[in-house]
């Protein structure tokens, strides 16, 4: 058959439908994506009716991944290294509870943050929960491993997680596909007691967990997916993890490594192998694309052992992602570089579309703020955090999703007044509402602005949950109905919502103002489809 | 044999139209191809960039390492310049000459230009206007593309079929547009290079 060129995330997609999948759960953020839109635009999807809608945040996708697991069914959860934190209860828990039908966690961490807002590595979460994890380097091992995964975890009852990173997910190359599965049946677990974590069961579930980890440890040194490939000159070994290898390789075109080198992208890290390259090697060079978890367990507290180089003594740097001249550098090898940028060149930061609805927002509340001075206003993750930027300037922080509400409620409750929080329509929905509920309990003084723009706008335009059920939400989280003031951010209606603005900023109590207009991006999209 | 090309250009302006031409062309010819995206927050209206890899034998690495690319295929002026650090001492840029601009300190004409004139090996174009005239001012993307066919060891008449069965479903009259626009650019470089 011949090959499809596929990104990394949408070889994923088509690995979990080949391998039988019956649902997808997922809330977008970059680089993951791709994934739940390559099966949401997928004709094997449709017909399979696998589900395929998002969910309200990442917590909620892996738990009704759970419930389609205990039901016997394949499933995958795709979430970005930050939305592992908002799913962290149902991710360590599950560990415990074990999988029924096969129950694969991609998680897509973001080195050198590219549209994050820190470069966490997954890898060190699933080593918290003892839980299995692939590591793909390239598209095809990215679809080889996520249609082996399902399998595995139902070999082991355990969750897999497969760990990717933006190059990866991001970058396209020919996949070679294999044989579609059917799905499962609904079948529960022979025990029924697997899925409640009362003390009593939990202090079983979990020593039953303990006891899978050495035969995780065996599958991963008998991995067809961890190589040791030998090299004549002993005087050093190299362990790369997932992509590193690419980069190790870009090395030798065309020519063969002379070290030793052990490729890992399954875990738990195979001891086995590692031994045999520290007892075979004088030094070990560690190249990972993350945070340095081989190499610091190989390192142990001592670093008593033979000489480690990678990110942690320099050879490497210490923090973002990796690429071929840096292997190059730590290689030993001579480094290839073109011309400097010239000075001219200017930074061409992300910035608002012409004529989106934030930069009318932002203008009215920037008046508005003016008497009050710098620093109250707090907000999330969304476009609107580009305003953060000149020539708005107009907010002091983006934490997480849904700490807008929160922080301005704790800076109020400091005495900071006027206190306001800028939020978006599918951020609220995230994460937004048990804050706003915090405030609406204590009668807060606080202002939250939630920027209804029909859709999730930073990750290309997702459906957004939140979609026409703002005003309601707030009014049952029981906000005051004279103050859910719904505007229309435009140009024209300035002075009027400047007013409606200047209003609430002086209320002693909870307010929401919701600026009202679909992102010009979607609306683009809607009319050339027409 | 291998190509690799950084395809420069703003969030927005479409630079991966550029390599799905290629891209369809050289996976006709049974070639090996990796392709590096840039989604997410740069699509903003920020600088964004592609490493598009061409080999007839397996590619390694997704990123093109510095210092090593055969070609910088720009849609902007000042962004093809960025990526300077990538471009091999014999290698090309091809750029449009027609600035966006979205910031407040964009370099001025003058000294934009005099800086792609102290690269010895460049083909600047216009490709917005060369569009225009024949027809398309959406299709500069091909103009320019054409103008780095002569640098990219695939067939010209692959790269021509190719746009042929990209546009197939657009209708017979865009099909020969964007074959015009990329026979133009194609020309431009011929004498210019």
């Amino acid at each position: 058959m011949s090959k499809l060129l596929l990104l990394g995330d949408e070889a994923i997609g088509q690995a979990a439908l080949d391998a039988g999948i019956s649902g997808v759960y997922a809330y977008p953020g970059t680089p993951s994506t791709e994934i739940m839109e390559y099966v949401q635009h997928s004709k094997q999807a449709a017909e399979g009716q696998v589900h395929r809608s998002w969910s309200a945040n990442e917590k909620t996708a892996m738990e009704s991944a759970i419930g389609m697991s205990y039901a016997g069914k394949r499933a995958l959860v795709c979430m970005k290294h930050v939305g592992l934190n908002v799913a962290a209860d149902p991710f360590m828990n599950s560990a415990i509870t074990g999988a029924n039908g096969g129950l694969v966690y991609l998680i897509a961490d973001d080195p050198s943050m590219h549209s994050s807002q820190d470069e966490q590595d997954s890898r060190f979460f699933a080593k918290f929960a003892y839980i299995p994890v692939f590591e793909p380097s390239n598209q095809q091992e990215a679809y080889d491993m996520t249609y082996d995964a399902f399998a595995f975890s139902e070999k082991y009852r355990i969750p897999v997680m497969l760990r990717v990173t933006t190059r990866l997910a991001h970058s396209r190359a020919g996949v070679a596909k294999k044989e579609s599965l059917p799905q499962n049946e609904v079948k529960l677990c022979d025990n029924k007691k697997q899925f409640i974590l009362l003390p009593a069961h939990a202090r079983v579930f979990y020593r039953e967990l303990l006891a899978k980890q050495p035969l995780l440890e065996k599958e991963s040194v008998e991995s067809k997916y961890n190589q040791y490939i030998d090299g004549s000159d002993k005087s050093m070994g190299v362990i790369v993890s997932g992509i590193a290898y690419n980069y190790l390789m870009e090395n030798y075109v065309g020519t063969k490594c002379p070290y030793p080198v052990l490729k890992i992208t399954q875990y738990p890290i195979p001891t086995q192998l590692v031994a045999r390259m520290v007892n075979e090697c004088e030094t070990v060079l560690v190249a990972e694309e993350g945070y340095p978890l081989i190499e610091e367990q190989l390192k142990g507290l001592l670093n008593a052992g033979k000489p480690v180089k990678g990110r942690l003594d320099g050879t490497l740097p210490r923090d973002g992602e990796l690429n071929p001249n840096l292997l190059a550098v730590a290689l030993g090898l001579t480094d290839t570089y073109g011309a400097d940028v010239p000075e001219i060149v200017a930074p061409r930061p992300p910035a608002l579309c012409l004529g989106c609805p934030h930069i009318d927002s932002y203008t009215a509340l920037n008046q508005a703020m003016e008497q009050y001075g710098p620093g109250r206003v707090f907000s999330d993750i969304g476009c609107y955090t580009l305003g953060a930027l000149p020539p708005y300037n107009a907010i002091y922080s983006t934490v997480d999703m849904g700490a807008s509400i929160t922080m301005a409620k704790g800076a109020s409750d400091a005495g900071l007044r006027p206190a306001v929080a800028v939020i978006g329509d599918s951020t609220f929905t995230h994460s937004g509402i048990t804050s706003l509920l915090d405030c609406v309990v204590e009668n807060t003084p606080v202002t939250v602005f939630i920027l209804d723009n029909f859709t999730t706008g930073m990750t290309g335009g997702q459906d957004s949950h939140a979609l026409g059920r703002i005003g309601n939400i707030c009014k049952g989280l029981g906000v005051a109905e004279e103050h859910i003031r719904v505007i229309t951010p435009l140009k024209k209606n300035h002075e009027t919502n400047l007013q409606i603005v200047k209003e609430e900023l002086e209320y002693q109590g909870v307010s929401v103002i919701i600026p009202t207009r679909e992102c010009v991006q979607t609306l683009k999209k809607k009319l050339t489809k027409k | 044999m291998k190509i690799d090309i950084i395809l420069a250009g703003v969030g927005g302006q479409g630079i991966l139209s550029i390599a799905s031409i290629i891209g369809y062309a050289a996976l006709k010819k049974g070639l090996h191809l990796k392709q590096a995206e840039v989604h997410g927050m740069s699509q903003r209206g920020g600088d964004v960039q592609s490493h598009f890899r061409l080999a007839d034998h397996e590619i390694a690495s997704d990123l093109i390492p510095q210092g090593q690319a055969d070609l910088i295929i720009s849609v902007e002026p000042m962004e093809s310049l960025r990526y300077l650090p990538w471009l091999s001492s014999k290698g090309w840029l091809i750029t449009n000459d027609q600035p966006f601009i979205n910031i407040p300190n964009y370099p001025a004409p003058e000294v934009l230009s005099a800086e792609l004139n102290k690269l010895p090996n460049k083909v600047v174009i216009n490709a917005d206007k060369i569009a225009k005239e024949l027809g398309s001012a959406r299709s500069a993307n091909m103009v320019i593309l054409g103008a780095a066919s002569p640098f990219i060891e695939i067939d010209f008449k692959d790269i021509e079929n190719a746009v042929s069965e990209v546009f197939a479903r657009k209708g017979e009259e865009i099909v020969n547009t964007n074959l015009a626009c990329l026979r133009a650019g194609r020309e431009f470089a011929q004498q210019n290079k």
